[in-house]
C-alpha cells in the first residue's frame, strides 16, 4: 500500500477530509457499539469488581463456582429442605434453561412452553406407571420422551414458520390451554373422545390425574432416594449447561442471536431462519419433556393442576430475572424465584422477608445515602402517629392481633393498624396502594421522598391485613407479575442479561 | 331402511345458532380492543381478558351497591344500564393506567419487553382479583332483575329477552365505534396514527394522546363484554378472563388483525364455531376450545392475515 493512503500528508492542500479520518465521528458507526469497550471497564466499586473477576474465570470454572454450593447442599439440610429448596430449584433452573434456548436465544416467544413439561411427565407416566399398567425402563422412556417432546415442538414450531413474535405467543399460549383440557379430560369417560381403531382410552386419569409413576430404573438400578433425585437433577443441568455453553457459543447460537436481533436481517444474510426457529422450539420441548421425567418420577404422579399458567409465569421470571441468554442467571434466578416464596410460606419468615427487602431496597435504590434514612425515620413516626390516632378516634381500627408474629409482630401491632374485621378496608387499601405506587413513578426529587412515606405505611397495613393470608397462592403471583413488569420497565435484557444492542 | 339424511333437529339447529350469536358478540367486543391496539401499537395486550373480567366485577359491585337485584333501587333496565356505563368507564381508565405504566416507558424497547410486561400485568390483576375477590362464584340473578322473557319464531326458533339484548346491544356499540373510527377527528388521527405513527407526530397528532384514547375505547368495550357475559350467564369468576382474552384473540386473528370489521366478524365465526361444535362434534361439550384453537390453526396456515386482514408487508 503506498503510504499516506489513509489522510495526511499525502493528500493536496483543501482537499476534503476523508469521511472515515480516525478523529473524525465516523457515519455509520452505532455509538453503543463504539462504547463497549467503555461501559465494560465502566462498573465502578463492589459490583464492577465482581463482574470482571466473574469474567476472568474461565468457563468449567464458572460451571464449578456456581454448581459447587449446590453438591455441598444435600450434607448440610434434612431431607423435607432438601426436596423443597433443592431439588425443586433445580428442576426449575432446568426448565428456565429450555426456556431460555428458545424465548433467551432464538428470541421467539413461546408461552406454551410449560405444556412440554407437562407432556413428559405424562408421556413417563403413560410408559411407566401402576396406572397405565406398563414398566418400562427408564433408560428406554427417557429417550422415547425426548424424543417425542422434540417432535411434538417441532409440530407447534412449525406455526413459528409463517407468525410473528406476538402471534406466536398466543398460539402457544393457547396450545398450553388445549394441553390443560385435553388432560383434564382424557379419561376415557363419557364425555371423552372415542379414538379410531382403540375406542376410549384412560390415558391421563383426567382431573385426578395420573398416579403411580415408577421411581427411574436405570438398568435394574433404582434411584428411590430424595437424595438420589438431587444428584441425578444436578448432574442433568450441568451437562445441559456445559452443551447449552458449546452450542450458544458455536455457529447455531451465534445464528440464534442473529435471528433474535432482527429475524429480517438476519433472513437476507441468509441465515437458514425457519430451520433455526424449528430448532430452537425442539431444543427447548426436549428439554423441557426430560425435566418433567424427573418431576414425574418425584412426584410419583402427574396432575393437571402443575402445568398451568401459574408455572409458565414462574418460569418466565427465572428466566427474566436470570437475564433472557445467560447461562448462570439461571441458576441465580431459580434460587431467587423459587426460595423466596419457599421462605414465605411461613407467615413469620414472610414478615422478616417482606421488611426486609422493603428496606434494602430502600438502601440500595434511593440516592444520596441520607434520603433512605428520611424515608425509613418518616415511615416510622408517621405509622405511630396514625396509630394514635386512629386507635383514639376508632378503637376497633388497632384492635387486631398478629398471630405468632415474635419480636418483629409485638413491635408491629403498635405501628400498624390492625382493624378487627379488616374486609373491605383492606380491599380499598390495596387499590390505594395501587394508585400510590403509580403515582410514586411519576414524582421527582423530595416529592417522592414525600409520596413514598404514606405509601410504605400503607404497604406495610395491606400486607398485614389482606396479602398476608394467601402468601403462598394470590400474593405470590402478584408478586412475580409486578416484578416482571417492574424489571422490563427498568432494565428489559433482566438483571444478569447483557445489554442489547440497539439500532433506533 | 333408514334415510341416508336424517331428519335435521331444527330446534338444536337454532338453539345453536342464537346462542352461537350471543356468544359471538360477546367475543367481537372482547377482539376490538385487541384489534385497536394492535392495529396503533403493535403490541398484544395479555391484560385485555382481565379487563373484561374486570368490568363484569364492577357491574356486580355496582348491582350490589343499588340495592342488589332482588330489590334494586331502581327498575331493571336503568339498573342495567348503569352498570354498562360504570363498568365501561372504570375499565377505560383501567386500560389507560395500564398503558401509561406499564407499556409507554417500553415503546422502543426490543420487541419481546412489552409482551412480557404485559403477561405480567395479566397475572396481577386476575391474582389481585383473586385476593380481593376470591376464587367463587358470583350471581347476578338477571332473571329476578329483569325477569326473563322467551318468544319464539315458529316452533324451533327460541330466543330470550336477554340474547336480544345482547346481540343488539353489541351491534350498537359496533355501529357507534365504526362511526367513531370513521367519522370523528379522533377517529381520523387514530387511522393516521396506525397508518404511520411517525408521520402523525409529525403533523401534530398527539401520539400518546391518540394510544391512550384508542387504550379507553377498547377497554370500555371488553367491559361491556363482560357484564354481558354476566347478564346471560349469570355468573362471573376471578378467572373468567383468561379464556375469554383467548377466544376474543383468536376471533381479530380469524378476522384480520387491526381491521375492525374483522374483528366483530371474527367474533361472531368463533361463537358460531363454539357454539356448533358443543352440539354436534364428538366430545364436543369438553373440547369445544380445542375446535376453536384448531380453528385458529387452521387460519393461520391458510391465511396468515386474516378474512378481512390485508397482508404484512414486513420493512427493513
Amino acid at each position: 500500500m503506498p503510504d499516506g493512503q489513509l489522510g495526511g500528508p499525502g493528500l493536496p492542500e483543501g482537499a476534503p477530509e476523508l469521511p472515515d479520518a480516525v478523529d473524525r465521528p465516523r457515519v455509520g458507526t452505532d455509538e453503543w457499539v463504539a462504547q463497549v469497550e467503555e461501559r465494560r471497564e465502566a462498573g465502578k466499586g463492589l459490583t464492577g469488581l465482581v463482574a470482571r473477576g466473574w469474567e476472568r474465570v474461565p468457563a468449567p470454572g464458572r460451571l464449578l463456582l456456581l454448581l459447587g454450593p449446590f453438591a455441598v447442599f444435600p450434607f448440610i439440610t434434612n431431607e423435607g429442605n432438601l426436596f423443597r429448596y433443592g431439588l425443586i430449584t433445580l428442576i426449575y433452573a432446568l426448565l428456565a434453561l429450555g426456556l431460555n434456548i428458545v424465548v433467551g436465544f432464538a428470541g421467539l416467544l413461546d408461552l406454551g412452553y410449560v405444556a412440554f413439561f407437562g407432556f413428559g411427565a405424562y408421556l413417563y407416566g403413560i410408559m411407566a406407571s401402576g396406572h397405565s399398567g406398563h414398566h418400562l425402563q427408564a433408560e428406554i422412556a427417557i429417550p422415547i420422551v425426548v424424543v417425542a417432546s422434540a417432535l411434538v415442538g417441532l409440530l407447534l414450531g412449525l406455526t413459528s414458520w409463517r407468525l410473528l413474535g406476538d402471534y406466536l405467543a398466543i398460539v402457544t399460549l393457547f396450545f398450553l390451554q388445549a394441553f390443560v383440557i385435553f388432560v383434564n379430560n382424557a379419561n376415557g369417560g363419557p364425555s371423552d373422545f372415542s379414538y379410531p381403531f382403540v375406542g376410549r382410552v384412560d390415558l391421563t386419569g383426567g382431573a385426578n390425574g395420573l398416579d403411580r409413576i415408577d421411581p427411574l430404573n436405570f438398568f435394574g438400578f433404582k434411584i428411590s432416594t430424595t437424595e438420589g433425585y438431587y444428584f441425578y437433577t444436578l448432574i442433568a443441568l450441568a451437562l445441559v449447561m456445559t452443551m447449552l455453553y458449546f452450542v450458544n457459543s458455536s455457529r447455531t447460537g451465534r445464528a440464534w442471536r442473529a435471528l433474535r436481533e432482527d429475524p429480517l436481517a438476519a433472513e437476507a444474510m441468509s441465515t437458514p431462519v425457519n430451520r433455526l426457529k424449528l430448532l430452537a422450539f425442539m431444543f427447548g420441548a426436549a428439554t423441557a419433556g426430560f425435566t418433567g421425567t424427573i418431576f414425574g418420577a418425584v412426584q410419583s404422579g402427574a396432575f393437571p393442576g402443575d402445568y398451568d399458567v401459574g408455572l409458565l409465569i414462574t418460569i418466565y421470571a427465572i428466566v427474566i430475572l436470570g437475564g433472557l441468554g445467560s447461562l448462570g442467571g439461571v441458576v441465580i434466578g431459580a434460587l431467587i424465584v423459587n426460595g423466596a416464596p419457599e421462605l414465605l410460606r411461613s407467615s413469620a419468615n414472610a414478615r422478616f422477608l417482606f421488611y426486609g427487602v422493603l428496606v434494602l431496597a430502600l438502601l440500595v435504590a434511593m440516592r444520596p445515602w441520607y434520603r433512605p434514612l428520611v424515608v425509613l425515620v418518616g415511615t416510622i413516626a408517621f405509622g405511630f402517629a396514625v396509630h394514635a390516632i386512629v386507635g383514639a378516634a376508632w378503637s376497633r381500627g388497632t384492635a387486631g392481633h398478629i398471630e405468632g408474629g415474635g419480636a418483629l409482630g409485638r413491635g408491629l401491632e403498635h405501628w400498624v393498624l390492625l382493624p378487627t374485621h379488616p374486609g373491605r378496608i383492606a380491599g380499598w387499601a390495596y387499590f390505594g396502594l395501587i394508585v400510590a405506587a403509580l403515582a410514586l413513578t411519576m414524582v421527582r426529587g423530595w416529592w417522592r421522598v414525600l409520596v413514598l412515606i404514606p405509601t410504605l405505611y400503607l404497604a406495610s397495613f395491606v400486607w398485614e391485613n389482606k396479602l398476608v393470608e394467601q402468601v403462598s397462592g394470590a400474593t405470590r403471583l402478584i408478586l412475580l407479575g409486578a416484578l416482571l413488569v417492574v424489571i422490563m420497565n427498568a432494565r428489559p435484557s433482566g438483571i444478569f442479561g447483557t445489554a442489547r444492542v440497539e439500532v433506533a | 331402511m333408514r334415510s341416508l339424511f336424517p331428519p335435521v333437529d331444527w330446534s338444536l339447529f337454532f338453539g345453536e345458532l342464537v346462542s352461537g350469536l350471543t356468544l359471538g358478540s360477546i367475543y367481537a367486543l372482547i377482539a376490538l380492543g385487541y384489534t385497536m391496539v394492535y392495529g396503533i401499537l403493535k403490541l398484544l395486550n395479555f391484560a385485555h381478558g382481565d379487563v373484561y373480567m374486570v368490568g363484569a366485577f364492577i357491574a356486580f359491585f355496582v348491582l350490589q351497591w343499588l340495592g342488589g337485584p332482588i330489590s334494586p333501587a331502581v327498575t331493571g333496565w336503568l339498573a342495567i344500564a348503569i352498570m354498562f356505563a360504570v363498568a365501561m368507564l372504570g375499565c377505560g381508565a383501567l386500560g389507560v393506567g395500564i398503558e401509561r405504566f406499564a407499556y409507554r416507558p417500553l415503546r422502543n424497547a426490543p420487541r419481546i419487553a412489552p409482551l412480557i410486561s404485559a403477561l405480567g400485568v395479566s397475572i396481577f390483576l386476575q391474582n389481585s382479583a383473586l385476593l380481593l375477590w376470591g376464587p367463587q362464584f358470583r350471581d347476578y340473578n338477571t332473571f329476578d332483575l329483569i325477569g326473563v322473557k322467551s318468544y319464539s319464531i315458529g316452533k324451533n326458533f327460541f330466543i330470550s329477552n336477554i340474547q336480544i339484548l345482547t346481540i343488539a346491544a353489541s351491534i350498537g356499540l359496533m355501529i357507534v365505534l365504526t362511526l367513531l373510527v370513521s367519522r370523528t377527528r379522533a377517529g381520523k388521527a387514530m387511522r393516521a396514527t396506525s397508518f404511520d405513527r411517525e408521520a402523525a407526530e409529525m403533523m401534530g397528532i398527539s401520539v400518546d394522546r391518540v394510544i391512550s384514547f384508542t387504550f379507553f375505547v377498547g377497554s370500555a368495550l371488553a367491559a361491556a363484554g363482560g357484564v354481558m357475559f354476566g347478564i346471560v350467564f349469570g355468573q362471573i369468576f376471578s378467572l373468567m378472563g383468561f379464556t375469554a382474552g383467548l377466544k376474543g384473540f383468536t376471533a381479530a386473528v380469524v378476522g384480520g388483525i387491526g381491521s375492525i370489521p374483522g374483528a366483530m366478524l371474527g367474533g361472531f365465526l368463533i361463537g358460531l364455531t363454539e357454539a356448533f361444535s358443543t352440539g354436534y362434534l364428538p366430545g364436543g361439550s369438553t373440547y369445544a376450545n380445542l375446535y376453536v384453537f384448531a380453528l385458529l390453526i387452521a387460519m393461520f396456515l391458510i391465511r396468515p392475515s386474516g378474512l378481512l386482514g390485508s397482508p404484512v408487508i414486513r420493512k427493513v
